[in-house]
């Protein structure tokens, strides 16, 4: 997949220190997350925001809590 | 009456990020200002030496998450460039005098470049470190270069190197050691990657010292002069040389802060010029530098992306706590890397390792957990695609288990140990008390 960055889209990143290739993620929401070779994690970042259930429910899937969404909209002034 | 200063966060990238997010966490509900010196919200560094140079995200894609409500100020684009710790106020590169009640310097690491008179400004010779880095790096990339060539055989070097032998592009990667990563790692796990840059199909140069570069007429490079009188063409270079901390800008600040670091206590408080802890100036992330009990109380900076998080959200804590209430921050430094297909994984400090034992798997396979031992004692865990046996000798290491960790084990061939292999410390013109984790 090539992933370029939306109009609006959501923030996600994993902790890779956490994350074990449980692969739970890559179940719940496979647009979004897929294992490369036995255990390298590769995800969308900035994924648009019709996938936001299936990241919500990638987020709760993952045994070791590694995965981090942002929840609400950008806040705060811009330079 | 005015309002307050308020805290301050210099440095707009994931410790500074993740600083803010939790002083708000919280509850700190005062003016919250945080300094970036590049024009971005902060983003994510790790994908920027695979995705995005490999054209399977966007630079831009990188941004981080904020996790919480910020209601920050934010001052992007705009480094500081002087501390004033007497009128508690910052400058700025634009002229901006900011006040602070607190203060967390978070301002990062820079990439180490290579000297302008050997050639560090001609055209197509890159660092990698920042999200514009990655993005020009990437059309250099897709302009299909002739000839790469890598110089440095650490983290950013071999994730290179495996992007660009992905792309099919002709790389060659030189390092003065015997193998890639033999600073981070040894030689003995360091010879895997050789291999695997081989079977990649890149050429490996090792014990070799580039001395120059040298250009065309117009400006663009076009090979290396190394030290041996040998020469290697090239019209595309990354000088992958690790990188120097932030703090060029704390000059005459009176505090403890050179291109190692600026010194923290354990408590994350910076230091003044006599060693005294500063109560309003902490700092976190690969910038700091403490003192790690688990490892004799060395001081050392670590460049990691769990330090960044870890130390930000620790010394978030201590800002807002009273002075008889500062917890001193605990932490085991841990890294990833992704190369060449494999997943690769360190908790600990492997530094002064005097032996290594595979303990799951073997090194013919490229899948194996390996561990450091020091003086009988485990100091640090190495996984190569092994991840999930990790957080066990995680947990030995922090508790300071003996070395060989487990013998004897039912489902394992007797463990033999060998020698890490690290070699020698390049002499630094700079001796310093001090060491940086950088890999």
């Amino acid at each position: 997949m090539k992933i370029v960055a939306d109009a609006k889209p959501l923030r996600v990143v994993v902790d890779l220190n956490r994350c074990q290739g449980y692969a739970q993620c890559c179940y719940a929401a496979p647009d979004a997350f897929t294992l490369r070779g036995h255990e390298i994690l590769f995800y969308d970042p900035a994924p648009p925001a019709a996938r936001r259930g299936a990241i919500e429910r990638a987020v709760q899937a993952c045994p070791v809590r590694a995965i981090s969404l942002q929840a609400g909209a950008d806040d705060g002034e811009t330079p | 009456m005015p309002e307050p200063a308020g805290i301050v966060m210099v440095g707009a990238s994931l410790a500074g990020l993740r600083g803010a997010e939790a002083l708000r966490r919280s509850g700190y509900a005062g003016p919250l200002t945080l300094v970036g010196a590049e024009p971005h919200r902060p983003y994510d560094r790790p994908p920027l030496s695979k995705h995005v140079l490999v054209g399977d995200l966007d630079a831009d894609a990188t941004r981080l998450p904020e996790l919480a409500s910020l209601h920050a100020r934010w001052r992007l684009g705009s480094p500081a460039i002087a501390l004033d710790r007497t009128n508690r106020t910052l400058r700025l590169a634009d002229g901006t005098a900011l006040a602070y009640d607190k203060l967390l310097i978070a301002t990062g690491a820079e990439a180490r470049s290579w000297p302008a008179e050997t050639g560090g400004r001609l055209s197509g010779v890159f660092t990698l470190r920042g999200r514009d880095d990655a993005a020009a790096l990437r059309a250099a990339v897709q302009a299909r270069p002739r000839r790469v060539l890598i110089v440095g055989g650490g983290l950013i070097g071999c994730e290179t190197a495996s992007c660009l032998r992905d792309l099919g592009l002709a790389v060659t990667l030189v390092d003065p050691n015997p193998t890639p990563l033999a600073a981070s790692l040894g030689t003995f796990v360091g010879g895997v990657i050789a291999d695997c840059l081989r079977d990649a199909g890149a050429a490996f140069r090792p014990g070799t010292m580039v001395r120059a570069f040298e250009g065309d007429g117009s400006g663009r490079v076009v090979r290396a002069r190394l030290s041996d009188g040998g020469a290697i063409e090239a019209d595309l270079v990354i000088a992958a040389l690790g990188a120097t901390r932030a703090t060029g800008w704390l000059q005459g600040a009176g505090l403890m802060a050179d291109p190692g670091g600026v010194t923290c206590d354990a408590a994350c408080r910076v230091l003044d010029a006599e060693g005294a802890p500063c109560p309003d100036i902490y700092a976190a992330g690969d910038v700091a530098r403490w003192p790690i009990p688990l490892y004799g109380n060395r001081l050392v900076s670590v460049e990691h992306w769990g330090n960044a998080v870890e130390q930000a959200g620790h010394a978030a804590r201590n800002m807002l706590a009273r002075p008889d209430d500062q917890r001193p921050y605990q932490h085991v430094p841990a890294f990833w890397s992704s190369q060449f297909g494999i997943n690769i994984k360190l908790v600990g400090l492997t530094a002064g390792a005097d032996a290594l034992a595979v303990v799951q798997g073997s090194r013919a396979s490229r899948r194996f957990l390996a561990v450091y031992g020091r003086n009988g004692r485990s100091i640090a865990a190495l996984s190569f695609d092994q991840a999930r046996w990790l957080p066990a000798y995680a947990q030995a290491i922090t508790a300071g288990g003996a070395f060989p960790p487990i013998l004897d084990a039912t489902d394992q061939p007797r463990i033999e140990t060998a020698a890490p292999g690290f070699p020698p410390r390049a002499t630094a013109p700079a001796p310093s008390r001090s060491e940086t984790v950088h890999a």
